[in-house]
């Protein structure tokens, strides 16, 4: 590979450049969003990890990374109430946008989504490209914000005025950051939906998909049709920030004594509703895809079919569906009355069944089934019941009645990481084993595999279990100092119990890192391009797949979970013998 | 070398190009955006005790001429893309020039509009009549200028691939037509909506 | 050839026909505004007239009026999400 040519016609020799930094490969998209999402989530673990230090020892020195943090955010090493905002704030933001969503559509569903129906690439190649470049520069300027002499945003990843209009701080950039990674949400759900439509190969019909792009397929609709609102509710604070609009001020408005001189005349429930309606598509945007990868893992090392194959897809879309109907249970305490609470009350208890169903339908495809224990499979096993648990949890944060004890707590940071943390994330790293081989052509380390998933799943249920009782206990959230209140000193044994897990957490990641980071040079070489016995078409390909995918196309000539059916124990969706 | 198929011929099951399916799924997220943003638009406006006639604070006969130019420049574009079916790529490029024009014109008109507030001490902060207004003309605006980009772009060096593919570049020309009614719709809206109420 | 042009002739004379449609109504939407009618009533002859002029466009210069399924079905599908936006106003007033 010359580094000198920079032809990008055809079967040319292309530049480095060309070839690995401006790609209009899927594939190589896929892997570039998928490490910077990875670096970010680790940034953002980072962040919280400071702040678990601070709850769980108050106004002490954060040890040795406190002597390097500038003295407006570490006085003397301790941490300051302003950076403890900071960290509120970005680590929301990163994990959720810089971190698990480029890695769960823009990594997963990049690479995977055109192989598994069996296209050459994806619909818009040069669109796909441009989307990550966009997400690149959303996320330079959210990381850039950091620097700023005001800090980077401090009001929540929420970013509720009047406060966020009025901060002093990286708020702007904020906005203009998220400006940015809609931007290249919408350009990339266009690509996602019309290759998963148009792209078929062959055979390849609608219920012949792999669950894993049918969620990805849902999740982008939720992207192109929620985020433009958002992004209006951005350009809206924007200008109340830059130019002195008044959308989110109300009249009268005094900060710091003073009354702004602004026109007013605007509402700051206007953000939120728009915000939410946003937002609340954006957490199964969160779950979807993790649902789906959950889905080819347990199919594979299960050796059964996926029970209810029909069942999952029509919950998953009557569940995209429905998503965009119970924002305002996020508002049930801005006094919106009863009527409204009861409407998105009943939407909310609604939407609650098709997720049961989805996971009753994972969870009897186990029975009867010969279970093969691979990390993948451990993560996504587990991943049942934790989602169980999330998803159990939000039900009384549902109910607007239970939600005026609990909104604000403990029990709802509680809620939502146990659907993202052990839910999402354990999804997304079952995936990120299951597919290494095809990736890399590389085996990873079995035993640290192994021993990162025990260390994690002990540890992450150690952070986030005691959460639920803190939030009972009416232990708020965003709190900087848990002993200013007795009633929050009261249970600062779990504080401490919670903060060390995510310390202990945090260390057993580093077993995934050298695990991947080792395995992906030095690891064994896989023997064959299916190495896990698998149906789905990404498992047809060379390894690691050739720039084309498939050099002569394939044809699909059953659905993509025909395990145990023949002699064999696996039919393979593009080969016509079964 | 990567082939993509259904870009100059229509899916057989959807029968629509990519193209054509992606543009109206873009254009579907912009109904969203617009949206949130009328809803804005109604919220602001009961809200507000003493929300202006459009007529005493916006020029009605100048915003008149920009909705004709505007409702034109949707015509010449339509009939370029007829042109291509037509095989007649001169017609085209006269057809592109013509919508360029009037598109210009509607910039400059809202230009001496928008200096016309600044100078009498109009702004964004001023009220929030005048915040909605400028927030949606000015997006809406800037969707103007990012249309003008791709039509300049066809009407010139895109124009190559009239030689190549043929088809692939009328279904272009169409989906740019497409999003510039798009841009008109959204207009035909915005104009009454705050100026002639 | 002839054929081609004929089948356009069909749709040139459609695209025509809505333009000078458009010009009336605009005009017809701006003497309206002239005539102050109570707020409540200029709002809705405004909107009624916007909306037909929108129809006219979206039907006939997008197509829309032969259009595939598919594209039928996200539009269908966004116009109810819009409409959920547009509710948001009324839900503020509960507040």
């Amino acid at each position: 590979m010359s580094s000198h040519d920079s032809h990008a016609q055809g079967h040319h020799e292309m530049g480095f450049i060309r070839k690995w930094v401006f790609s209009t490969d899927h594939k190589v998209i896929g892997i570039q969003y998928a490490v910077t999402a990875m670096l970010f989530l680790l940034f953002g673990f980072f962040l919280i990890l400071m702040l678990r230090w601070q709850l769980a020892h108050p106004n002490t020195a954060i040890p040795i990374i406190g002597g390097f943090l500038p003295e407006s955010w570490a006085n003397g090493g301790v941490m300051t109430p302003d950076f403890y905002n900071v960290i509120g704030a970005m680590h929301g933001t990163i994990m959720v946008f810089l971190g698990v969503v480029p890695l769960s559509v823009g990594g997963f569903g990049n690479y995977l989504l055109p192989i598994q129906v069996g296209a050459q690439d994806m619909a818009f190649p040069k669109l796909n490209m441009a989307s990550y470049w966009v997400f690149f520069i959303g996320g330079v300027i959210m990381f850039a914000s950091f620097f700023l002499p005001g800090g980077p945003a401090a009001n929540g990843w929420t970013s509720y005025p009047p406060l966020s209009v009025v901060a002093q701080n990286g708020q702007t950039m904020w906005l203009l950051g998220m400006v940015f990674l809609i931007t290249s949400s919408l350009l990339g759900s266009v690509n996602f939906i019309v290759t998963g439509v148009q792209l078929r190969t062959k055979g390849m019909s609608f219920f012949r998909m792999p669950l894993f792009v049918w969620a990805q397929l849902v999740t982008s609709f939720l992207l192109l049709l929620a985020f433009p609102p958002l992004e209006a509710a951005g350009v809206l604070q924007l200008m109340d920030r830059v130019f002195g609009s008044s959308f989110f001020l109300p009249s009268g408005l005094i900060v710091s004594g003073e009354k702004l001189t602004v026109s007013g005349g605007g509402n700051p429930i206007l953000w939120q509703h728009l915000f939410w309606f946003l937002a609340h598509p954006e957490v199964y945007v969160l779950i979807l895809p993790a649902f789906g990868i959950v889905a080819e893992v347990i199919a594979t090392n299960t050796r059964k079919p996926i029970y209810g194959y029909q069942t999952l897809i029509y919950s998953m879309v009557f569940l995209g569906f429905m998503s965009f109907f119970v924002w305002a249970h996020h508002m049930f305490m801005t006094g919106m009355g009863t009527n409204l609470s009861n409407f998105f009350q009943a939407t909310t208890m609604i939407i609650s069944v098709p997720s049961v169903i989805i996971l009753t339908t994972l969870l009897l495809t186990l029975w009867g089934a010969s279970i093969r224990y691979t990390v993948p499979m451990l993560f996504a096993l587990a991943f049942l019941p934790m989602f169980a648990i999330g998803g159990l949890t939000g039900l009384p944060l549902g109910l607007a009645a239970a939600d005026i004890h609990l909104h604000d707590t403990y029990y709802v940071i509680g809620h939502f990481h146990y659907v993202v943390a052990p839910g999402t994330l354990f999804g997304l790293f079952a995936g990120v084993y299951h597919w290494f081989p095809k990736v890399t052509g590389r085996k990873t380390n079995v035993a640290l595999g192994k021993l990162h998933f025990w260390i994690s799943f002990l540890a992450i249920n150690g952070v986030f279990f005691p959460m639920f009782f803190q939030g009972m206990a009416g232990v708020s959230r965003r709190l900087y100092d848990p002993m200013v209140y007795a009633h929050v000193a009261h249970s600062q044994g779990l504080t401490v119990l919670s903060s060390y897990c995510s310390f202990i957490l945090g260390a057993a990641q580093f077993l995934f890192l050298a695990n991947i980071i080792y395995s992906a040079f030095k690891g064994k070489k896989v023997e064959s391009d299916n190495p896990w016995e698998s149906t789905t078409l990404e498992w047809a390909t060379a390894t690691p797949p050739p720039h084309e995918n498939f050099p002569t196309p394939l044809e699909v000539f059953r659905g993509p979970y025909e395990y145990g059916l023949t002699p064999k124990g696996y039919s393979p969706q593009h080969l016509q013998e079964a | 070398m990567i082939v993509i198929p259904y870009v100059d011929k229509p899916h057989p099951l959807t029968g629509v190009t990519n193209a054509k399916f992606g543009i109206w799924l873009f254009l579907a997220s912009e109904v969203m955006l617009f949206g949130a943003l009328f809803s804005t638009l109604i919220i602001l406006r009961t809200g507000s005790a003493n929300w202006p006639l459009g007529s005493t604070e916006l020029n009605v006969p100048l915003a008149t001429i920009n909705t004709i130019a505007l409702i034109t420049s949707s015509v010449t574009i339509v009939l370029a893309w007829a042109s291509l079916k037509m095989q007649q790529i001169g017609r085209f490029r006269v057809y592109m020039a013509l919508t360029l024009l009037l598109s210009a014109v509607f910039l400059v008109i809202k230009y001496f509009e928008y200096t016309h507030k600044f100078e009498h001490g109009h702004f964004p902060s001023t009220s929030t009549f005048f915040a909605i207004y400028f927030t949606m003309t000015g997006l809406h605006g800037i969707h103007i200028i990012g249309g003008m980009i791709v039509n300049a772009y066809l009407m010139g060096p895109g124009s190559a691939m009239w030689k190549k593919n043929p088809e692939q570049f009328t279904g272009r020309v169409e989906c740019a037509g497409l999003y510039w009614h798009f841009v008109d719709l959204v207009w035909i809206f915005l104009f009454p909506s705050f100026y002639l109420l | 050839m002839a054929a081609a042009h004929g089948h356009m002739g069909v749709h040139i004379k459609a695209y025509i026909g809505v333009f000078m449609a458009l010009i009336f109504l605009t005009v017809v939407t701006v003497g309206v505004s002239y005539l102050h009618f109570s707020h409540g009533m200029a709002i809705a002859v405004a909107m009624f007239v916007a909306t037909v002029k929108g129809g006219l466009v979206a039907a006939v210069f997008m197509h829309l009026n032969n259009e595939k399924k598919v594209i039928y079905w996200v539009l269908g599908l966004t116009a109810v999400l819009f409409l959920l936006l547009i509710s948001i106003p009324m839900m503020l007033l509960c507040h």
